[in-house]
């Protein structure tokens, strides 16, 4: 596994800032999911070069990089919403809790149930608000119907809706806010109670009250989720994710603690772009 | 004002007539039509027009009941074959359909949906008349069917393409096999328009002569039967226009105003449902 080791040590003087971050370095939970060498193709466009990167625990990834650098790409290797993906093509692992995602003994859609995955856009079904949740465990039946609303209330709650949808249950999940949706479909991956769930820019089409709403959100579910998150805004990595990684041009820059990795980053690749000189 | 934007301004305005005008004269065709129907037929709508069905030439009085209900079947049989298979076929095309299959599958769709209704009804003859040795309600539903498939298959393809790439990813992370995600997902919310397409098919084939004239060939007795001959309002007209009796010919005006009623309430069925589509929850 490969974490800050990967970034400078820390030294003394970053001692004193560290203190505030929930986790430190010491403390470094074992990894759910474990990339090795994964090398990824779209046709002839070599789009991820050599990724090998462990994603904690409990904790929030960031995946931060300018746009059309693979960690979009990456991202859906892990849940493999690329076997649909004409020409797509791998090589390396991705391992999920030890086991390989590719593996002949990985189901596919099993997979996908132990993985969620929230899109840059909301978009929920065009359904009632409780259809939009309960979907994922009336078809895996990891709920019995009369277990259902239980399992919903508590989904909505995790992502912080309920109160606003208690009594708009029937109404269409489309009625929602744009703020509301995305939170209902963070809803709907969690009704499904994943180990890992994937966040491709979740806030990329909300308002700065939303996204704040979300990233609250987010420090939240960590408690209970280990969630790995795209993102295209800065900020938002430093602020709520305890590991970061940098993507540029398909390879895999730099990979740390967050705090590590803004303050004092090893490249000078990383520098430059959270420096904004470019991006 | 300056005299750009008066210039601008004037130009709009004409343009904006203009196009009013167009459009009135557009829709002019249909009042024409509609007006005309119903000037010429709707005295003769009374209700033996509906019950009875018709007398001997020469004589007056009598109706229609035969090739209402002949429409009925006719149309309501091609639609039992025709829709599962050109929405199947659509939903194919628009799922699955990105292969060489897929592109032969839409190259004949497209080139069946230009074929002359009347090349259908020969077809019709050929397979079905011809073997069974009898002109039957079955035989013009299956012409008919064949009209309506490729124009559901295409339309089926254009809403079910409609839905977002976005709520299928959606359904597919959430562990939905890929054939559930097309059925539950993807159909289900292409519904509304699936809908509307198939009535729409089915409202242009309900007016269709030439594919039933080798086919269902008229009967001039209530008949329900399927494997027998029957008629149906698009023969009668035919038979009644073009023979020579003045009550023959009220009669094709009458029995044209109300196919034209029939198509009209299927049409606004379909507007109906459309508009449904997006309130809809379940």
């Amino acid at each position: 596994m490969k974490l800050a080791s990967d970034s400078r040590t820390v030294g003394p003087s970053d001692r004193a800032a560290q203190v505030s971050q929930t986790v430190r370095p010491s403390d470094r939970p074992t990894p759910v999911l474990e990339s090795r060498a994964y090398n990824f193709w779209y046709g002839t466009n070599h789009a991820l070069h050599d990724i090998s990167m462990g994603i904690p625990r409990r904790a929030i990834t960031a995946l931060i990089g300018p746009s059309g650098c693979g960690k979009t790409t990456f991202l859906r290797s892990i849940n493999r919403m690329h076997d649909l993906t004409p020409g797509a093509r791998h090589t390396g692992e991705i391992l999920l809790d030890g086991a390989s995602i590719f593996g002949p003994g990985t189901d596919v859609v099993t997979l996908r149930r132990r993985i969620g995955m929230v899109f840059q856009r909301p978009n929920p079904f065009p359904k009632s608000v409780y259809d939009n949740v309960a979907y994922g465990p009336r078809l895996n039946a990891l709920a019995h119907a009369r277990e259902l609303p239980d399992r919903v209330e508590r989904a909505l709650r995790q992502a912080a809706l309920w109160e606003e949808v208690a009594d708009r249950l029937r109404e269409p999940g489309t009625a929602l806010s744009g703020g509301q949706q995305q939170r209902l479909c963070i809803a709907r991956a969690l009704a499904n109670e994943p180990e890992l769930l994937l966040m491709d820019e979740p806030c990329s089409a909300l308002d700065p009250i939303a996204t704040q709403r979300i990233e609250e959100l987010l420090v939240e579910l960590k408690k209970s989720y280990t969630i790995v998150i795209v993102t295209h805004n800065m900020q938002q990595a430093a602020r709520v994710s305890d590991y970061t990684g940098f993507f540029y041009v398909g390879n895999l820059v730099e990979f740390g603690v967050t705090q590590q990795l803004f303050t004092r980053p090893s490249d000078e690749r990383t520098e430059a772009y959270i420096t904004g000189r470019f991006g | 004002m300056s005299t750009r934007a008066l210039r601008r301004h004037i130009t709009s305005r004409i343009m904006t007539g203009l196009v009013i005008v167009l459009s009135f004269t557009a829709v002019l065709a249909l009042f024409l039509i509609l007006g005309n129907l119903i000037i010429k037929g709707a005295s003769s709508l009374d209700w033996a027009f509906f019950t009875k069905s018709p007398v001997p030439a020469g004589q007056s009085g009598g109706g229609v009941a035969n090739a209402i209900v002949g429409t009925g079947i006719v149309v309501g049989l091609a639609a039992i074959i025709g829709v599962p298979l050109g929405v199947g076929a659509g939903m194919y095309l628009a799922e699955y359909g990105s292969g060489r299959l897929g592109w032969l599958v839409r190259f004949i769709a497209d080139v069946l949906n230009g074929t002359p209704s009347i090349v259908i009804g020969i077809v019709g003859w050929t397979f079905i008349v011809r073997p069974t040795s009898r002109f039957s309600a079955v035989a013009g539903a299956v012409a008919l069917a064949i009209l309506m498939i490729p124009m559901l298959a295409r339309t089926t393809e254009e809403m079910v393409r409609l839905v977002p790439h976005s709520l299928r990813e959606a359904a597919l992370a959430l562990g939905y096999p890929r054939w559930r995600t097309s059925l539950k997902i993807v159909a289900r919310t292409a519904l509304g328009g699936i809908v509307t397409g198939s009535l729409v098919g089915i409202a242009r084939v309900a007016g269709e002569t030439a594919p039933l004239l080798f086919t269902a060939l008229g009967n001039l007795n209530f008949s329900v039967h399927i494997t027998q001959p029957i008629q149906t309002l698009s023969l009668q007209i035919y038979v009644y226009a073009t023979g020579p009796f003045e009550e023959w010919h009220r009669l094709a005006w009458a029995s044209a105003l109300v196919l034209m009623g029939l198509v009209l309430i299927i049409s606004l069925v379909a507007r109906w449902v459309t508009r449904q589509r997006y309130g809809r929850i379940r």
